[in-house]
């Protein structure tokens, strides 16, 4: 029995008498709980998404890039109605040293047209939106409402504890899309805390600008959007990256890092986006824009060797709550949406063969295992070592490229040969030959 | 190492806004009941040298209360964001969501 319309309910004090019993719930409405209620209704499964926010998307922070693709694969043509701020024309990367600013960047006038590649957008507001399609599929979204533990039965999940009053909720299958803390994949006992190392603390703030200022500023035509992301002196020595990012009429602005590093060099993050906020190559982007919002979140590192496992008796585990993201080539939104979709998969297999346990749900594993997911996840798990053994390399490579550009762009009656062998000593002198091979090696194995 | 200056430099921003300017544009619906970040065991504050959650927490709701020998907790502007939990080198905080519909209720994310 159902006894709540198919509608948001904003109302916290509100009693709403739920129906004890569906085919799926999802525990979050976030990108990647969203596109699994979304696909699972609209495959004609009783769908309930349980969200603790008071809306879809109020709890939700991400740098601010949704890619073109992969949400296609949850609802084809999504950005034609979908409120998206700016498509993206331009990726910049700075490396940065206190002083001086080393860059490489794709412009394309192929990313300026349908079908594009990816867009800015605020995820409030897109959050909304996608769960009202999730709303119109068939699923019921409710809001104001913690999840707070998994029931068992036999051993096996069958179903969520919420904080409402009579709020024991019932289902074949639960998908734990509760994000990077993921305090219900813990509470079914799939892994435990995460350690500092394997979470990245990022903080990001809106900046107002009018919109042509934020043209002019990044040479964009009306309406198109650029992103940079900046190595180097933006995180001073720790292991992450800042970025700015343009919506329609402000700016996404953050910097992150690895929590191990924030609490082994004692850096307080509002302190380092003041820093970078400030940044000679940065300030004059973000002059005269008004902060109008500050946030915080963290961001699962490690890749694949950091993952819990995502499927259990009764429940499948997706999107960051899984663990999913590869921050060197800024993927997590698509990461969450495939995995949803994966995830959806499997569930209807389950569904039609009337077989939830670990056997017939793993179908999700083999799914992911199979999928761009793993294979990338496996790949970063190896970068992210990496990088994490020599986290002096977003120091070091900066200054040194920042070095040799200034030593050979001076012009200053110095021949050209004499200015190479200056580089050369210089290298060699910050970092031995032997060494400046091995990270070479090491850094192309790594990615590759 | 540059490293260490620029980490010294970074306590004085040159035009820095403090987090607690920045947080009134944030929106919260606070439960005045109760705290959703509780300090497991107060003694145990006192013997942790660093007290990297008055540091790292990207919006101060950790303080060390000189006076009082304690950490104070200002869970009525913490943004959710899960990194005491895991940062707390003595697993000393209990950390929960706020009940459903109170917390941080970002504009935009």
């Amino acid at each position: 029995m159902r006894t709540v319309s198919n509608r948001h309910h904003r109302d916290p004090r509100r009693r709403i008498a739920l129906a004890d019993r569906y085919d799926v719930i999802v525990v979050g409405a976030g990108l990647a709980g969203t596109a699994a209620s979304y696909l699972l209704a609209k495959a004609g499964l009783n769908v309930i998404c349980i969200e603790r926010g008071d809306e879809p998307g109020t709890k939700n922070v991400m740098g601010g890039v949704l890619y073109r693709q992969p949400t296609e694969k949850v609802i084809p043509g999504w950005w034609r109605e979908a409120p998206v701020e700016r498509p993206i024309v331009e990726e910049r990367l700075w490396l940065i040293t206190p002083d001086s600013l080393v860059q490489a960047g794709f412009k394309s006038l192929r990313y300026a047209e349908e079908p594009f590649n990816a867009f800015t957008v605020l995820r409030v507001k897109f959050d909304k939106w996608f769960a009202d399609q999730a709303t119109a599929a068939g699923a019921l979204v409710i809001t104001n409402t913690v999840v707070e533990d998994v029931i068992r039965e036999n051993g096996r999940i069958v179903g969520v504890r919420t904080g409402r009053e009579d709020g024991d909720v019932y289902a074949n299958v639960v998908i734990a899309a509760d994000g990077v803390n993921s305090l219900l994949s813990k509470k079914a006992g799939l892994h435990g805390e995460l350690p500092p190392n394997r979470v990245a603390l990022a903080v990001k703030e809106i900046v107002n600008l009018p919109r042509e200022k934020i043209e002019d500023r990044f040479l964009l035509n009306a309406n198109e959007g650029a992103t940079i992301e900046i190595f180097g002196d933006s995180t001073i020595g720790m292991l992450g990256y800042g970025f700015i990012y343009t919506n329609r009429d402000s700016l996404s602005v953050g910097v992150g890092a690895l929590l191990s590093d924030f609490i082994r060099k004692g850096v307080n993050p509002n302190d380092l986006m003041e820093r970078f906020k400030t940044h000679p190559m940065i300030r004059r982007l973000l002059e005269g824009g008004e902060s109008k919002e500050y946030m915080a979140h963290l961001i699962p590192e490690g890749g694949a060797a950091a993952m819990p496992p995502v499927s259990t008796d009764g429940m499948l585990v997706v999107g960051d709550a899984a663990g999913m993201s590869n921050a060197i080539y800024r993927e997590g939104s698509n990461l969450a949406l495939i995995s949803a979709k994966l995830a959806a998969q499997a569930v209807m297999e389950a569904h039609e063969q009337g077989d939830y346990s670990v056997r017939t749900l793993s179908r999700y594993n083999a799914l992911l295992d199979e999928s761009f997911i793993m294979k990338d996840l496996h790949l970063y798990s190896r970068t992210s070592r990496f990088f994490q053994r020599n986290s002096e390399f977003l120091e070091l490579y900066p200054e040194m490229l920042a070095d040799a550009a200034h030593e050979l762009l001076s012009v200053n009656s110095v021949p050209k040969q004499d200015k190479q062998r200056k580089i050369m000593r210089r290298l060699l002198a910050r970092r031995r030959p032997w060494k400046l091979v091995r990270d070479a090696v090491g850094a192309l194995r790594s990615l590759t | 190492m540059a490293s260490t200056e620029t980490t010294f430099n970074l306590r004085a921003p040159a035009h820095g806004a403090r987090v607690e300017e920045k947080l009134y544009n944030v929106r919260f619906k606070t439960d005045e009941d109760q705290s959703h970040l509780i300090v497991l065991d107060p003694q145990m504050c006192a013997r942790c040298t660093d007290k990297p959650c008055t540091i790292f927490c990207p919006v101060n709701v950790y303080t060390w209360e000189l006076k009082d020998q304690r950490i104070s907790v200002g869970y009525e502007k913490c943004v959710e964001c899960g990194a005491c939990r895991i940062g707390c080198p003595y697993f000393n905080i209990e950390w929960r969501y706020p009940k459903g519909g109170f917390g941080v209720q970002y504009k935009n994310g």
